[in-house]
């Protein structure tokens, strides 16, 4: 069964993974993204993500529920994190499951690509010296997420 | 008709606000609460005449009807992963 969530708690990458896989499948691929310790040059020492928590869940599962149609898989899991990160901690997994590794690299992928254009959160990144930025992100459609 | 607005990010920084309730005319659209919003000058004029906008937790366009009671979230350029 598909699964999605948005959480303010620490993300358990191997949570995400018992969430997929099936004796008919054959492969699993799993998504981490990850906190970094620089971003041009420039050291990171955290990231804090805001989110429009209600909607970002919604969108989730609308995302989530797209990778499965297009992998012919329902076992897709999702979640992302919200609230301050360290460099190194986990604000997004991604775990699909699906007979052969063709449809569970895509699906991963296109979970992770959607999250980046539709998902309603923003990050704004603070660094060794004191400062902190809005990331500049992308500009989602009206049509994306329409139901 | 009453709406409840939501700022979020850059947007709540710029002009200190999260949430807050906003009189309408009925049959307002998302374009006329920006304008309303805009409208109250200062860093409120700031805000994005064309950005993303969500109703009701789904997005929307400057075109869209509000009723009474709808939740309408300015949504800044979203920067998820």
């Amino acid at each position: 069964m598909s699964w999605s969530d948005v959480t303010y708690d620490p993300i358990d990458s191997s949570d995400v993974l018992e969430r997929v896989g099936t004796p008919e499948d054959g492969a699993v691929a799993l998504f981490l993204g990850i906190v970094r310790n620089s971003n041009d040059d420039r050291p990171v020492a955290g990231m804090e993500y805001e989110g429009y928590a209600d909607m970002a869940r919604e969108q989730l599962a609308v995302i989530v529920t797209e990778a499965a149609e297009r992998a012919d898989s329902d076992r897709v899991a999702a979640v992302h994190r919200l609230g301050e990160l360290a460099v190194g901690e986990v604000s997004v997994a991604i775990a699909v499951s699906a007979p052969h590794r063709g449809e569970a690299f895509d699906a991963a992928r296109f979970v992770i690509e959607e999250i980046k254009t539709r998902l309603p959160i923003w990050k704004r990144e603070r660094y060794l010296d004191g400062e902190a930025e809005w990331l500049e992100g992308h500009l989602p459609l009206a049509r994306e997420g329409a139901p | 008709m009453e709406v409840t607005v939501l700022l979020f990010a850059a947007h709540r920084e710029l002009v200190g606000a999260h949430d807050m309730v906003v009189s309408l005319p009925d049959g307002a659209t998302v374009r006329t609460l920006l304008v309303e919003l805009r409208g109250r000058g200062g860093n409120w004029a700031d805000l994005p005449l064309h950005g993303a906008v969500a109703v009701n937790r789904k997005y929307a366009d400057g075109e869209t009807v509000l009723s009474d009671g709808d939740e309408v979230a300015l949504i800044p350029p979203v920067a998820g992963g």
